[in-house]
């Protein structure tokens, strides 16, 4: 006769504590993990939404004879050490252009210098003296410096000052980019796709691709930089730091991300649905593009839009194939030296000026957005067109 | 330059023109044919697909083809006739698709041949790719190991690329240069057993809670929160990690009296193993979903606790998938690029204290990819040898963990893993 | 220890109105007593009043056309059902003086006493000794590694495996045939020592001899253990069975010695059902 269950629950109580002890351990691990990216978004927006306020001045812009020569002279001297570098750099190329302007004087909101944004934004500001701060403050309460909206940051390429930094090259390197990724990746991966589930033959060869891909999803990116460089570059004469080179990198890293979820989505179109079709005469062809594909299109798009931002948030191949460049102006070429945006960040992360923090910090906030929203758009496209069989 | 591209053009129109004639010719005449009362195996747009495929594809083939021989052996071939015999070649081709629109002819069939042979071509770049991989580095890992012994950069534990450039300039004869790699792996795992004594406990905690404990809803939302995770670039971890963590560790350590460097291991190393999490966890959480629920009611109906289930039966039962995604882990940490460049440090370093400054393989990569090197500098290519060895070390994990997978779905026969 | 309990017998039990023959009823000790269980999936009530006394020592067989609520009640009897999120049970499922379903009662301790066999056998994925000695060694009914050898061997021999698997006990317990295994889950739970065994169609996954090989092995361990067995063949139910309850739509319909239960069934839709009529 066994013991009571009084006894029984005696002798539990122990265990039930340490049974207890792991839930508590597995809660708190996914509470710790759910911390981590709470305390990661709660730095980065920190840190980076200042870069969207830009401390505006305004100024008086002297169009004097002198001015033409070096634009310095065109404001006030009192100033000079708080409206940026590159407007003063900018008034004799105006005149030149404008000879009208000569002579006169203009009010403007111009762009203050990083320094000055920075002691706004209550940060150290290393270049300014007592003085400056003192002028700055009065110059505030006056209302002749202004926080604004910072819209060059989206308008504007790369530049060596903080304050005239913006990301435009970056995203339009980043587009030009993606659509040679997309436009090598996607057919490619959707064709391999097609061929391994509709139409291989179950062999040896066909093995030895599949598990080719599954290892490529797997290697470190770094390495399709090396291809990249030594293939493209050096062997083909992809001109160095160009989208074109960046996009077929990130295309064959790509290519795994789209052959999987492809593959994936017609394995889940049921095997009815072709029986149907060949019942009807359909080629096997004609099965795969009438039938098969369009049902298992909207699992093709998701993989691919998560493919695409996982290429798209991707920087290490790139670095090797030199698209870490300083890009000032926004130019849209393929064939021309670009960069993408995850490449500006980095850029901007090993800038020595403070300012610059703030930046790439902004960079990244950017960057997450499109990336979260592209990862969102893909989810509302699955649930959209989930399907039961 | 601007030549080619000129002659590439008009290429592209004559042929775009021969493939447009093609079609509409050739649906012209199965018309004709049909209407006029004799029965034909395919259809009028068969013959004028089929038609366009006779007129474009050996063209194509024949001018990739002679640009690819041109590339590889070097040979002179003009581009001008090069495109021309191609152009000659479509027009045949024309010829050929036109005379083929005949009643006996299964132009479907010879469609669906042509279609497989181009889907098993994509295929075929799967396996150029891992190809072009491996020739890549395995020749340039070569040039290097002619100039540096292949045991000295195995066992070496000097790490000093100093003045290889010059030599490669011609200038200076290169012996102050000195590739020993073992620093750079002893780098490389020690950030990676941070990454993973993070990544693992945390992952297979959490996934037990999620595949045990946790209420549907809980799920719902934790399973996204842990794909953000995996969905925020390296680059965006690298800069967390110099910005906020290492100064944070930095800090740390000074209050209890220990000095830690900037560029300290922990920091890249805690910080990798976080962007490790989700792997682990979501491999886990689909190996632990698939052990069947009578393991645990078995468990259960012997008066065990569901603690003890866990422990004793889910945990060993699920082992094989376990150890599979913690494999996946150390070979994403160990080619992780970013997050070691932006916070871990650039001097070769021998030790076993993670607050000390120490470099890793993908750094040096990097290192020598960015400076103003010649291709043929011994730095350069030093950076083929050690992608190499990354390339070994990752392949050969990635194998076992597939293998230790496939284990696992044979044993509880599970098809979605 | 349980409570014996004469007077509540069927034949003189007003509480249950159904109709009873034999007075043997009354000569055997209670198990376990159920009286008006009700229990719902979600909105869908699966089981519907039931009212049964299960008696010490005996073979039970739970027979029914299947979703008739067979294998749901017996997962009452060890509250295996309280792993389904959408299940609510009202009513008195009383073993050894307690209602099994009250929040005080632990059902860790519930399911110590009362052993569960499955339909499929699910040996741990270890060897065929610690599949065994697990859980008596987390339970600490054994201390030294010798008790636990003797307590492992004399499971074994107790689900007539011993000889089979002597040799290779360090073996794991998934290289076993389909019916060793079966035995195996068997010695399994017998090793913990329960009052109750439970048996959701243990044979029905087994071939023909495996079967019989553990037919009679129940028809030994109920020397021991209270067997509840739930079984969709009604030959096994007559064979190994000293009382049988016929369920229909979540209903016992008739309860009775099995031996009068298959010969003169007091229901016409028990008798329906054993001649087969549907099911």
């Amino acid at each position: 006769m066994s013991d009571s269950f009084d006894q029984i629950s005696q002798q539990l109580k122990r265990r039930h504590r340490k049974s207890a002890r792991l839930k508590y351990f597995s809660m708190g691990a996914l509470g710790l993990a759910a911390m981590f990216l709470l305390i990661f978004f709660a730095d980065m927006l920190n840190k980076g939404l200042p870069a969207f306020k830009q401390a505006m001045v305004n100024v008086e812009v002297n169009y004097s004879e002198e001015a033409s020569r070096s634009g310095r002279a065109a404001i006030d001297r009192d100033l000079s050490s708080i409206v940026s570098r590159s407007v003063v750099r900018v008034i004799p190329l105006e005149m030149r252009n404008d000879p009208s302007l000569l002579g006169t004087t203009q009010t403007r909101w111009v762009l203050a210098s990083a320094e000055v944004d920075q002691y706004l934004k209550g940060n150290r500001a290393r270049r300014l003296d007592a003085d400056d701060m003192a002028r700055i403050d009065s110059l505030v309460a006056s209302g002749q410096i202004e926080m604004r909206f910072n819209s060059g940051f989206f308008s504007r390429g790369d530049s060596k000052m903080a304050e005239l930094a913006g990301i435009m090259s970056a995203v339009v390197g980043t587009v030009m980019t993606m659509i040679v990724t997309l436009a090598i990746a996607f057919p490619i991966g959707v064709m391999t796709a097609i061929y391994l589930e509709e139409f291989a033959p179950d062999n040896r060869l066909t093995q030895l691709i599949e598990i080719n891909i599954n290892n490529l999803a797997a290697i470190p990116s770094i390495l399709f930089g090396l291809l990249g460089l030594a293939i493209f570059i050096n062997f083909f004469g992809v001109p160095r730091s160009s989208p074109l080179v960046g996009g077929m990198t990130l295309a064959l890293m790509t290519l795994p991300v789209i052959i999987i979820s492809t593959r994936t989505a017609l394995r889940s179109v049921p095997e009815s649905i072709r029986h149907a079709a060949f019942g009807v005469g359909c080629s096997r062809w004609q099965v795969v593009k009438d039938h098969v594909l369009p049902l298992a299109m909207p699992g093709i798009m998701t993989g691919s839009i998560i493919g695409l931002a996982q290429a798209m948030g991707e920087t290490a191949p790139l670095i090797i194939v030199g698209m870490v460049a300083f890009i000032p102006d926004v130019t849209a070429s393929f064939t021309e030296a670009a960069t993408v945006m995850p490449a500006q960040v980095f850029t901007w992360s090993g800038e020595p000026d403070r300012a610059f923090v703030e930046k790439t910090a902004g960079g990244i906030l950017v960057l997450l957005a499109v990336l979260i929203s592209l990862n969102a758009s893909a989810v509302l496209l699955r649930k959209k067109f989930e399907r039961r069989w | 330059m601007m030549q080619t591209n000129q002659l590439f053009l008009i290429f592209c129109s004559v042929l775009l023109l021969l493939g447009l004639v093609a079609f509409f010719v050739a649906r012209r005449k199965a018309t004709q044919v049909r209407s006029s009362g004799i029965a034909m195996y395919s259809q009028p747009d068969q013959y004028a697909w089929f038609a366009v495929i006779a007129t474009a594809g050996p063209a194509i083939v024949l001018s990739a083809v002679g640009a690819f021989v041109m590339l590889l052996i070097g040979a002179e071939i003009p581009t001008f006739s090069l495109l021309l015999v191609s152009l000659v070649l479509a027009a045949v081709g024309l010829a050929v698709g036109m005379l083929l629109v005949r009643s006996n002819f299964h132009a479907r069939q010879a469609i669906e041949r042509t279609i497989r042979w181009i889907l098993a071509s994509a295929a075929a770049i799967s396996i150029l790719t891992t190809l072009g991989i491996l020739i890549s580095i395995i020749g340039e890992a070569l040039n290097f190991f002619q100039m540096h012994s292949f045991w000295d950069f195995i066992t070496g534990t000097t790490w000093a690329p100093g003045n290889s450039f010059l030599a490669a300039a011609g200038r200076g004869d290169g012996s102050g240069a000195q590739f020993g790699s073992v620093p750079l792996f002893a780098g490389t795992f020690m950030i990676t057993a941070i990454a993973l004594s993070v990544a693992v406990p945390i992952g297979l905690l959490s996934a037990i809670y999620m595949g045990e404990y946790a209420p549907s809803k809980v799920r719902a939302v934790a399973k996204p929160m842990l794909e953000i995770l995996a969905g925020i670039p390296t680059v965006v971890y690298g800069f967390f990690a110099a910005i906020t963590v290492a100064p944070f560790i930095v800090r740390v350590a000074e209050t209890v009296g220990v000095s830690a460097s900037f560029n300290n291991a922990l920091a890249p190393g805690i910080v990798m193993g976080i962007m490790i999490i989700p792997f682990i966890s979501s491999l886990s959480d689909d190996v632990i979903n698939a052990v069947p629920d009578s393991m645990r009611q078995g468990s259960l109906a012997l008066g065990m606790t569901k603690g003890e289930t866990i422990r004793d039966v889910v945990i060993p039962a699920a082992l094989p998938g376990i150890i599979s995604a913690a494999l996946l882990g150390m070979s994403r940490a160990l080619g992780e690029t970013m997050i070691v460049v932006m916070a871990a440090g650039m001097r070769p370093n021998l030790t076993i204290n993670p607050l000390e400054e120490m470099t890793t393989v993908t750094v040096r990569i990097v290192a020598a990819m960015t400076g103003d090197l010649e291709f043929e500098s011994a730095e350069t290519l030093s950076a083929f040898a050690l992608g190499l060895v990354l390339f070994v070390v990752t392949l050969s994990l990635n194998l076992v963990s597939v293998l230790m997978i496939r284990r696992f779905r044979e044993k509880y026969r599970v098809n979605n893993l | 220890m349980s409570a014996k309990m004469p007077e509540m017998t069927y034949q003189s039990n007003p509480e249950i109105g159904q109709p009873y023959t034999r007075n043997e009823m009354a000569c055997h000790d209670l198990s376990i007593r159920v009286r008006d269980l009700n229990l719902w999936y979600g909105k869908s009530q699966a089981l519907k009043g039931l009212n049964i006394d299960l008696f010490q020592k005996n073979v039970t067989a739970l027979i029914g056309p299947s979703g008739c609520g067979k294998s749901t009640f017996l997962r009452c009897l060890n509250r295996m059902n309280d792993l389904i999120p959408s299940v609510r049970i009202e009513g008195l499922v009383e073993m050894d003086g307690r209602d099994v379903n009250a929040s005080k009662m632990d059902e860790v301790a519930l399911r110590r006493r009362v052993g569960m066999v499955f339909q499929k056998p699910n040996p741990f994925p270890k060897s065929i000794y610690e599949n065994i000695a697990y859980a008596p060694r987390m339970h600490d009914l054994v201390s030294r590694k010798a008790d636990q050898d003797e307590l492992v061997e004399k499971a074994l021999r107790d689900a007539g495996l011993w000889n089979e698997v002597k040799d290779k006990l360090q073996e794991p317990g998934t290289s076993l045939s389909g019916g060793q295994q079966q035995r195996l889950c068997i010695a399994r739970a017998i090793a913990v020592q329960p009052d109750v065994i439970l048996m959701d169609e243990p044979t029905s996954a087994l071939d023909p001899i495996s079967t019989a090989t553990i037919e009679d092995l129940m028809d030994k361990l109920k020397e021991k253990f209270t067997i509840v067995t739930v079984t969709h063949n009604m030959q096994q139910a007559a064979r190994v069975a000293d009382y049988t309850a016929f369920f229909h739509l979540g209903e016992i319909i008739e309860y009775n010695d099995t031996k009068v239960m298959f010969s003169t069934p007091a229901q016409k839709k028990t008798e329906d059902y054993i001649s087969g009529r549907y099911g």
